[in-house]
Order: C-alpha cells, then sequence, then structure tokens
C-alpha cells in the first residue's frame, strides 16, 4: 500500500471511530445544556421549592415555580395509561407469540408497527374529536379535557413499545422449557403462565418500563388532551397539566434569560433524568442472565 | 535442528498460540520448502487449523489471542517485517466449505486485483482466464461468467475460491481441509489441481483424510494436542513412522 | 365445570381481544381521518399558500417546510449515524466503552422529544446562534433520529455473515475495503429500511420543532436555511388548538396529509424489508 492510500485509510478510519464515540458525546452534550439554561434558576429559587412546592405562577410577580402539580399531573396520566396498556399490551404480546396463527401474527405485527408510525399529534387530534367529546358525555363532565382522557390516548402509544418488546422476550424463551412442561401433560395455556411468563418476565418487565417511559416523555398529545390545569389534580377526571406539556406550551411565550426560561429548562432536567433512570433499569432488565 | 531457514519458503520456529486460557500450539518448529505439498493431519483440535491460519494472519482476528516465536516467510519474519495486507496477497488461503461471494463468477475471481486497484477490463479478464484453467475450472464455466457464484455446486463452488486466490499469484497457498463437504469426483479434481499447482506455488494441506495426505504430500505433519509430533518425507512417515502416536493415529486406533 | 381446556379457551379469547382492541385505533384514526378529510385534498389545497389566517387556501408552505426539514435531518443522521454504526459492528471491541456507547445510544433514543427541542434551542439557536430556522430545526430533529439510524443501520451490519469478512481479508483487501466491497452492499436494503423509518418519524414530530424552527403563520416559501418555515405537525397542532372557526375540513385535511406521507414512508420502508429478505442468496 502506498503511504497515500495509508493515510487515507487512517483518516476514514479515525472517522469512523470518532463517530462511534459521537452518541456518548451527544448525550453528554444535551445534559450540559440543560444544566447549563436550567441551572440560573437555582440563583433565586431553591431546589426544594422547585421540587415540591405546590404552586406553579410562573407569570407572576414574583414567579413561583413549584412543579410539584405538573409531577403530579405526569404521574397521574402515566399510571392510568399504564393501567390501560400493560396488561393490553402484555396479553397482545402473548397472544401474537405464542397463539396467534402464522398469517394473523403478521397481520398483527404489521398492525402494531403501524400504530407506533402514527405521530403523536395526529393521535391527539383524533383524540381531541373522539376520545375528549365521549368522556365528557359518559362520566357527565364540565369538559371532555382531563387526565383520563389523555390516559386513553397515551395507552395507545405506549402499546407497540411494550407489545414487541414483550413479544421479543416471550419469543425468546427456549423451546425446552416448554416442551419440558408439554411433556408432563400441562395444556398451552398452563405452560404459557407456569413457564413462559415467569421465563421472559424480565423482559417483558423492561418492555412495561419503556413503555412507561414512552408516555412520560410524550409531549403533543399530552397537551391537546389533558387540559391545561397546572394546579395539584383534584383526580383523574379533572384537568391536569404535565410536566411535557408544560414546557411545550409555555416557553414559547417566555423571554430568554429570564425565571421563567430557566425553570422550564429545569423540568426539562426533570425530565431527562426521570426517562434516563427508567432506561437504565430497563436496559438492566433486558441484559440480566437468564434463569 | 533447524536449517538457517534461507532455502526454505516458510520457517517456523517454537510457535506457541493460547486463546485464552487454551494452548492451542505449543512450541511448533518446522520448515515448509518452496514448491512441495506439505500435509498436515491429525485428530480434531490437534491445533492443525490454528497452525495453517497463523500463516497468513488470520489469526489476528480472532479476540484474546497470545503468540510466542516467529514465522518466515523468504527469511522475513511476517509480523516484523510485512503488513497483513501484503502478506495475505502472498500467501492465500482455501476455506474448508466453498465460501462464494455473492457476486458473478468473474467478480469473485477478480475481487482481489481489483482492490489492489487493477481496473483495466481486459487485464482482469486475463487474470481470471488463467486462474480459473489453474483451478481446472475454466472449460466448465467459461460461457457463464456472469453468473452467480452461488449458482455453481459445491465442488465448483470450492475451484472457484481456489482460482480467486490465485488470481493474486500469491507464493504459497493453504488449504484447510478443502475437501471436507466435497464429493468424490470434485474431490479428486481438486487434488489434481493441488498437485498440478506445486509447480509454481508452494502448498499447505490440513486434512481429516491420511490416505488424502499419503495421495498428495511431498512431506507429512503429524499434529497431537497442540504439538508438532513428527514431520517426514510422506513415505516414511506412513511406512516406518519413529514416534508410536503416528503410527496409530495413521492405523485408525484413535482420531 | 372449568376444566383445564375451556380454562384455555376462555384465557385465549380474552388475549384475543387484547390484541385486537390494542390495533383497533389504527384503523379508527386511518378512517376517521379519510372520512373527514378527503373532502379537502383538492390540487389547491396542496399547493396553494394559506389564506384569511389559515382559513382558507392550501397548505403548501407546511408540506415545503417539513419537506426541508425532514432532508436536512436525514443529511445530517445518516452518514453520522451509518459510520457510527460501522464503528460499532467492525471495529468496536468488548469493553467498557461500547458499553458505554450502547447505553448512550438507548437513552438517546428514550429523550423526550420536548427536551430535544429544549436542547435544539439552547445549542443550535443559541449557542451556534443559528435563530430559529431551517437548519436550527433540521439538526434538532437529526439528533432524534440518530439512535434509529444506528440501530437498524449496525443490525444490518451485523447480519452480513462473517465468512465475507474473512474471505475478503484472506483476499488481500484492506479493513475497509471489505467493509465497502463485502460488507456494505449487502446491509443496503436494512440501512435503507432504518432510514425511511427514520424519515417518517421526523416528519411527524413537533415538539423537536416547536422551539427551533416552526412558524405560526408564514404564507410564503423558504428562500434560505436560516428562514423559519411552517411544518406540517405544527400546522395541525396549530389548526385544531389555536385557531377558531376554521372548516372542520381543513384540519382533517391537514392530518390526512401528514398522516398519508408517514404512512407511505413506513410502506415503503417494510416493503423493501420484505423483498430483500425474502431474495436473500445466503
Amino acid at each position: 500500500m502506498t503511504v497515500f492510500q495509508k493515510f487515507r485509510e487512517g483518516l476514514v478510519e479515525w472517522v469512523i471511530r470518532a463517530s462511534g464515540v459521537a452518541s456518548i458525546f451527544i448525550v453528554a452534550l444535551i445534559l450540559i445544556f440543560l444544566l447549563k439554561e436550567g441551572g440560573g434558576l437555582f440563583q433565586t429559587q431553591k431546589l426544594g421549592d422547585f421540587l415540591l412546592g405546590q404552586k406553579w405562577y410562573p407569570i407572576s410577580e414574583p414567579g413561583e415555580f413549584g412543579i410539584l402539580p405538573l409531577i403530579l399531573g405526569s404521574i397521574l396520566v402515566t399510571l392510568g395509561a399504564a393501567a390501560i396498556s400493560v396488561p393490553l399490551g402484555v396479553a397482545a404480546a402473548i397472544y401474537i407469540a405464542e397463539v396467534a396463527p402464522s398469517y394473523l401474527k403478521e397481520l398483527l405485527k404489521s398492525g402494531v408497527e403501524i400504530l407506533a408510525a402514527i405521530p403523536s399529534v395526529v393521535l391527539g387530534f383524533v383524540g381531541l374529536a373522539t376520545i375528549v367529546p365521549w368522556m365528557k358525555i359518559i362520566f357527565h363532565l364540565p369538559t371532555g379535557l382531563t387526565a383520563f382522557s389523555g390516559s386513553v390516548v397515551l395507552a395507545f402509544m405506549a402499546m407497540p413499545t411494550i407489545v414487541s418488546i414483550a413479544e421479543d422476550a416471550l419469543h425468546s424463551v427456549p423451546r425446552s422449557y416448554k416442551e419440558g412442561a408439554y411433556a408432563l401433560g400441562a395444556t398451552h395455556w398452563q405452560t404459557i403462565y407456569r413457564v413462559v411468563l415467569p421465563a421472559a418476565s424480565p423482559g417483558i418487565m423492561a418492555a412495561v418500563m419503556l413503555g412507561i417511559g414512552r408516555v412520560v416523555g410524550e409531549t403533543m398529545a399530552v397537551m391537546m388532551i389533558t387540559g391545561n390545569a397546572a394546579s395539584i389534580p383534584r383526580g383523574i377526571l379533572y384537568p391536569v397539566r404535565t410536566l411535557t406539556a408544560t414546557i411545550a406550551a409555555e416557553m414559547g411565550e417566555t423571554v430568554q434569560g429570564s425565571e421563567h426560561y430557566f425553570a422550564l429548562f429545569s423540568i426539562g432536567i426533570v425530565l431527562f433524568v426521570i426517562t434516563f433512570i427508567i432506561n437504565m433499569t430497563a436496559d438492566m432488565f433486558l441484559h440480566r442472565e437468564p434463569k | 535442528m533447524v536449517t538457517a531457514g534461507m532455502t526454505s519458503k516458510i520457517a517456523v520456529r517454537n510457535l506457541s498460540i493460547s486463546f485464552r486460557e487454551t494452548r492451542a500450539l505449543k512450541d511448533v518448529s518446522l520448515e515448509i520448502p518452496s514448491n512441495q505439498i506439505l500435509s498436515i493431519i491429525g485428530p480434531a483440535n490437534s491445533g492443525k487449523t490454528t497452525f495453517l491460519r497463523s500463516l497468513n494472519r488470520l489469526n489476528d482476528l480472532e479476540r484474546d489471542i497470545q503468540r510466542t516465536g516467529n514465522i518466515l516467510l523468504d527469511g522475513k519474519d511476517i509480523y516484523k517485517d510485512f503488513d497483513p495486507v501484503t502478506l495475505r496477497r502472498k500467501v492465500g488461503i482455501i476455506f474448508a466449505l466453498p465460501m462464494p461471494l455473492p457476486m458473478s463468477i468473474f467478480e469473485n475471481v477478480i475481487f482481489g486485483p481489483k482492490r489492489l486497484g487493477n481496473h483495466d477490463r481486459s487485464e482482469l479478464e486475463r487474470i481470471a482466464q488463467k486462474a480459473l484453467r489453474d483451478a481446472y475450472l475454466w472449460d466448465e464455466i467459461k460461457d457463464r461468467l456472469d453468473e452467480m457464484a452461488m449458482k455453481l455446486s459445491g465442488g465448483q463452488q470450492q475451484r472457484l475460491c481456489i482460482a480467486r486466490t490465485l488470481a493474486l499469484k500469491p507464493d504459497v497457498v493453504l488449504f484447510d481441509e478443502p475437501c471436507s463437504g466435497l464429493d468424490p469426483i470434485s474431490t479428486a479434481k481438486v487434488e489434481e489441481a493441488m498437485l498440478k499447482l506445486k509447480k509454481e506455488y508452494t502448498i499447505v494441506l490440513v486434512t481429516n483424510n491420511t490416505k488424502q495426505a499419503a495421495r498428495v504430500g511431498d512431506k507429512t505433519a503429524f499434529f497431537l494436542m497442540g504439538e508438532l509430533i513428527e514431520i517426514d518425507e510422506t513415505g516414511k512417515i506412513f511406512t516406518t513412522p519413529k514416534d508410536k502416536r503416528t503410527e496409530d493415529y495413521i492405523s485408525g486406533r484413535f482420531g | 365445570m372449568f376444566t383445564a381446556r375451556s380454562r384455555e379457551n376462555i384465557a385465549f379469547f380474552i388475549l384475543f381481544l387484547s390484541a385486537v382492541i390494542v390495533i383497533l385505533p389504527v384503523g379508527m384514526v386511518v378512517a376517521v381521518i379519510l372520512k373527514n378529510g378527503i373532502a379537502a385534498i383538492n390540487w389547491e389545497f396542496l399547493t396553494a399558500m394559506p389564506r384569511s389566517g389559515m382559513r382558507e387556501g392550501g397548505i403548501l408552505p407546511a408540506i415545503v417546510g417539513t419537506f426541508y426539514l425532514v432532508l436536512g435531518a436525514v443529511l445530517f443522521a445518516l452518514p453520522l449515524g451509518l459510520a457510527a454504526a460501522i464503528y460499532l459492528s467492525e471495529y468496536a471491541k468488548d469493553n467498557w466503552l461500547s458499553r458505554v456507547i450502547r447505553l448512550s445510544i438507548i437513552n438517546l433514543a428514550g429523550v423526550p422529544s420536548v427536551v430535544f427541542g429544549l436542547f435544539g434551542l439552547a445549542l443550535f439557536v443559541g449557542f451556534f446562534h443559528l435563530g430559529t430556522s431551517i437548519l436550527a430545526g433540521s439538526l434538532t430533529l437529526g439528533v432524534m433520529i440518530l439512535p434509529v439510524i444506528i440501530t437498524s443501520s449496525r443490525e444490518a451490519l451485523e447480519s452480513v455473515p462473517k465468512y465475507f469478512r474473512e474471505v475478503s481479508l484472506s483476499l488481500g483487501a484492506t479493513k475497509l475495503q471489505t467493509i465497502r466491497h463485502a460488507v456494505l452492499p449487502h446491509a443496503l436494503p436494512g440501512i435503507l429500511t432504518g432510514t425511511i423509518l427514520g424519515i417518517g418519524r421526523a416528519a411527524g414530530e413537533t415538539a423537536p420543532i416547536l422551539f427551533t424552527v416552526a412558524a405560526f403563520y408564514l404564507p410564503r416559501l423558504p428562500n434560505t436555511p436560516f428562514d423559519q418555515v411552517m411544518a406540517l405537525p405544527y400546522h395541525l397542532y396549530v389548526l385544531s388548538t389555536q385557531v377558531p372557526n376554521v372548516d372542520p375540513k381543513i384540519r382533517y385535511g391537514t392530518a390526512l396529509v401528514l398522516l398519508a406521507i408517514v404512512m407511505i414512508m413506513n410502506v415503503i420502508a417494510v416493503t423493501i424489508r420484505s423483498h430483500f429478505r425474502k431474495k436473500k442468496k445466503w
């Protein structure tokens, strides 16, 4: 090889290696900039007041930046969505992985993939036109813009994640486990809930966590459907405000460098930390040694 | 015991290789003369393939490998005096299973020369024809050069792999159990090719088939559990082996 | 009397129902949008500027804006993502560094879209002084789809049989030549699929472009990458929540266009994937 060729190869390989490391760099960069833009809040506010304060009045004089109502709003919507999507999602995953005949399996998997592809603003839009009026009628509410409406729509956004990861986990349970159970006279269903499910449980846990992570991070559908009451939620059939919707809704009106601006970035830090923890935990479940 | 390495094509000195905790080769030394066929026999896990793959530094691709000792090609150290790319053009290898790349026959054969920078179509055609002739494949496929290589039979594919290696005009050709997946007729064709090739090339053949080693090898080496037990002219190894283990293996008492 | 068999049948029926419920919204969403939006789709809608504060006219600037944003995102994310995937598949060793990289990619994939928006605002709009522009928006979207492209490209590369590499190297090719001629061509369908899925994702996202590029009402086409631009997802959001007295069919029409673009991308990607899966010669 000529010296020039060697040099060129070395250069390209250097670029490849640098690109490989780039993702670490980008994650670090995100954290750094969030801290840089959000840290300014803590010159005037205390961390405790921020995280646990019950009043979010960012534009009053002086501003109050307690995000507890927002945290509770996110939790409420998330719990509701989890309550719907986890049982349905895991059940659907079991059906696809274990029970469905092959033509139906392909159809269902494609259906789940399509569901995953629908943009959140479109789901929010349809939810606004369908779920919200229904809620109002069914539950006799003054408005259909409630936490529960958000939960319903978000549940369907989490389901593709839950279904596909849980299905992978179920699919990778070794055949020998199942065959052992059949040999002992178990029915298919008994095999599933006694042998397959427990064996796949780390993967299913991971699926659930990642689904929840998806819900926590969701912005547009939530913003359009859960109403805009940034106060401590009174119940699941009342309007709420999530952490994500707050950022999206209020950033447009803030002045750069103002306390409000810092506060919104600080909410971003909170979200980043929450999803970081969820993702790390889920990954731990996915890479545990199989029993 | 060993000569200075000036007349041998390849000289191996005290080669030891370990993968993590397992010792694959223990202190192997031998000489491979030019324009001859060296057959290497031995049971499974005797280190034959590890030895073979050291000769063109293919073992560099393995993880966690430790190596001591030297290998000399024409008197030059293959680690200190060569870079792996140049070395592998001089020392080619044919693997146990035919491994055509998913391209046409022609593209397979000229893969090596093209990477060297040769893009002259007529030159490449000339190279391909010579290589295919030397591998005893030309007559069978000369009208089908643009067909996908994977459509060929196993024996044809293996000869294609030989042609592919020959296109680079190496000095040495390594064969790693090349006939293990082939029927007797294809096997005979590959052996015929090897015998003709030794006029221009130096050949090292690893084989599980002692009869093949006897048919084809000028010299034969017997490996057992990572050690070189005995190496001598093929006739002597098979009629009057010096080591009892060699005799036991050849007569089929273990394998 | 509940025998084991009848218990199984009931259980399986419930599982079946669950699966049906999960994909029901797909049909519902498509049906609702199609039914109400198809009336709005005509040549004028797709090619004209909005008028009367978006109550009349067309959505051309939003379509064009989305196109530019997605193009920019791919121009950023594809080279970087492919190179990173090549690193992970062909060069990385099994050590702490590759574990950290893997975790970073997983994290990046899980970051909420609005946090990407904040990041884009802080880094591209602010720190790099790009202002709210197509450039800032594209780069933000590009960072967001990076994990998708890296993951699908890496899987495509890793599914190329190992022996291709060994054969190429043993013929005296360098590592880069091996990657370029013996590996990459066969990973191309997978890489393409991943890229198209990334395109679909980028086209539909709203939060990352909220603070980095999106304009509320801009009835003209962009001239430079530093211009602000309208975009379909944001346009849909604005029409649904900020602008009163809009003819519903305009809202549904916008949703229909956005949904159609995203769906077409996905169908193309899946078709490529299954076509090449069947054609695989190894």
